[in-house]
């Protein structure tokens, strides 16, 4: 740090941008690593289940697995389209 | 019982080669018996690293498939004594790598080596999987940049599942990161990730840092493992890297930069 850079504004530096972004991707990666390998497919069986009764988009159904020390809670987000349409 | 170490980091062009080089160079200097083992069947490129191209008679595949013997394939180092180079297979499909096969050639060289250094292809298909298999340690090349960063993180999540300690539940292979291509002056500048900044998002113990340099162009250029041109500031630093590879400690090196006078300091530059 020279003398004249106290006068310069302050800009965030590339390698903390680098560092920043590299700490968010990387506990997102490891967080998906560490589910089970049958998540995506059990979240693709739900989708068709639910869509037997309501058309929903394939975003709208979230599988989430977390675990704690003793257990783990599956956390299955439905969200419904406004307008209920039954198929039959 | 030879220890089984595999110098990994996902992401190509990082410094794989030239650190399975100098790490296996540097293990024989020191006395250990040292075979060095390249992965990357169809492209291989430590022959040409360790200055034995023109000695390759039978390779890793050859060797597999029953067409030759260990000691056929082995080509021994003419600077180093008790070093010797396994190449991979040039014309070979990379399925020739088959987990058994692997299994047997490295078992059979664990009765007569120290070190089996296992010179990883990039990317996370099944040569590098073979690599990692049946590493006791991993020495993880990481480039103080985003995408290696990353990658190395994946690799590491590859070691703790798909290895084979792992799968039998024994003892996790060791990790050491070794930090490639630094340049101290650019993250004094805030261009590039710091040590403490990779340390802080892989947080595995630290090997060494390589600086920049281009001794390493040089030593490629010539097929010497930079680690034997012991003026230069890298091969000083393999040289560290391989001293705590086997347990000693030493500080790290090369990084304040180059000295700066009082009136560079003052005004900058």
């Amino acid at each position: 740090m020279s003398f004249f850079d106290y006068f310069k504004t302050k800009k965030k530096s590339s390698a903390s941008i680098a560092k920043e972004r590299l700490q968010i991707i990387v506990a997102h990666e490891r967080n998906t690593r560490e589910q089970p390998d049958y998540l995506p497919e059990l979240q693709q069986e739900l989708l068709e289940v639910i869509r037997r009764y309501v058309a929903i988009r394939d975003d709208q159904v979230q599988v989430q697995l977390d675990r704690n020390d003793s257990c783990s809670v599956l956390e299955l987000n439905v969200t419904l389209p406004e307008e209920i349409t039954n198929p039959q | 019982m030879a220890r089984i170490i595999v110098v990994t980091s996902g992401k190509g062009g990082v410094g794989k080669t030239t650190t399975s080089a100098s790490i296996s160079t540097g293990l024989a200097q020191r006395g250990y018996n040292t075979a060095v083992i390249d992965f990357d069947v169809g492209l291989r490129n430590l022959d040409l690293i360790m200055n034995c191209e023109r000695r390759v008679v039978y390779d890793f595949v050859n060797v597999i498939q029953g067409e030759a013997s260990i000691n056929q394939a082995l080509v021994r180092d003419k600077r180093v004594e008790n070093l010797f180079i396994l190449p991979a297979s040039q014309t070979r499909d990379k399925e020739a790598l088959t987990a058994e096969g692997v299994q047997k050639v490295l078992d059979e060289m664990s009765e007569t080596f120290d070190y089996l250094v296992c010179d990883s292809p990039a990317g996370i298909e099944h040569g590098a999987l073979m690599a990692l298999y049946h590493a006791d340690e991993a020495i993880v090349v990481t480039n103080p940049e985003v995408s290696s960063v990353r990658d190395s993180d994946r690799i590491l999540g590859i070691l703790q599942s798909k290895s084979r300690r792992a799968e039998q539940g024994m003892e996790p292979v060791k990790e050491h990161l070794l930090l490639t291509r630094y340049n101290h002056e650019r993250v004094e500048r805030g261009e590039m990730l710091s040590i403490e900044d990779v340390n802080d998002i892989l947080s595995i113990s630290l090997l060494g840092v390589i600086p920049e340099s281009q001794a390493v162009l040089n030593a490629s250029n010539q097929g010497a493992p930079v680690i034997l041109e012991d003026e230069s500031e890298a091969g000083c630093a393999y040289a560290d890297a391989v001293a705590r590879l086997l347990g000693e400690e030493r500080p790290l090196r090369f990084l304040d930069g180059q000295k700066k006078g009082f009136l560079k300091r003052m005004f900058g530059g």
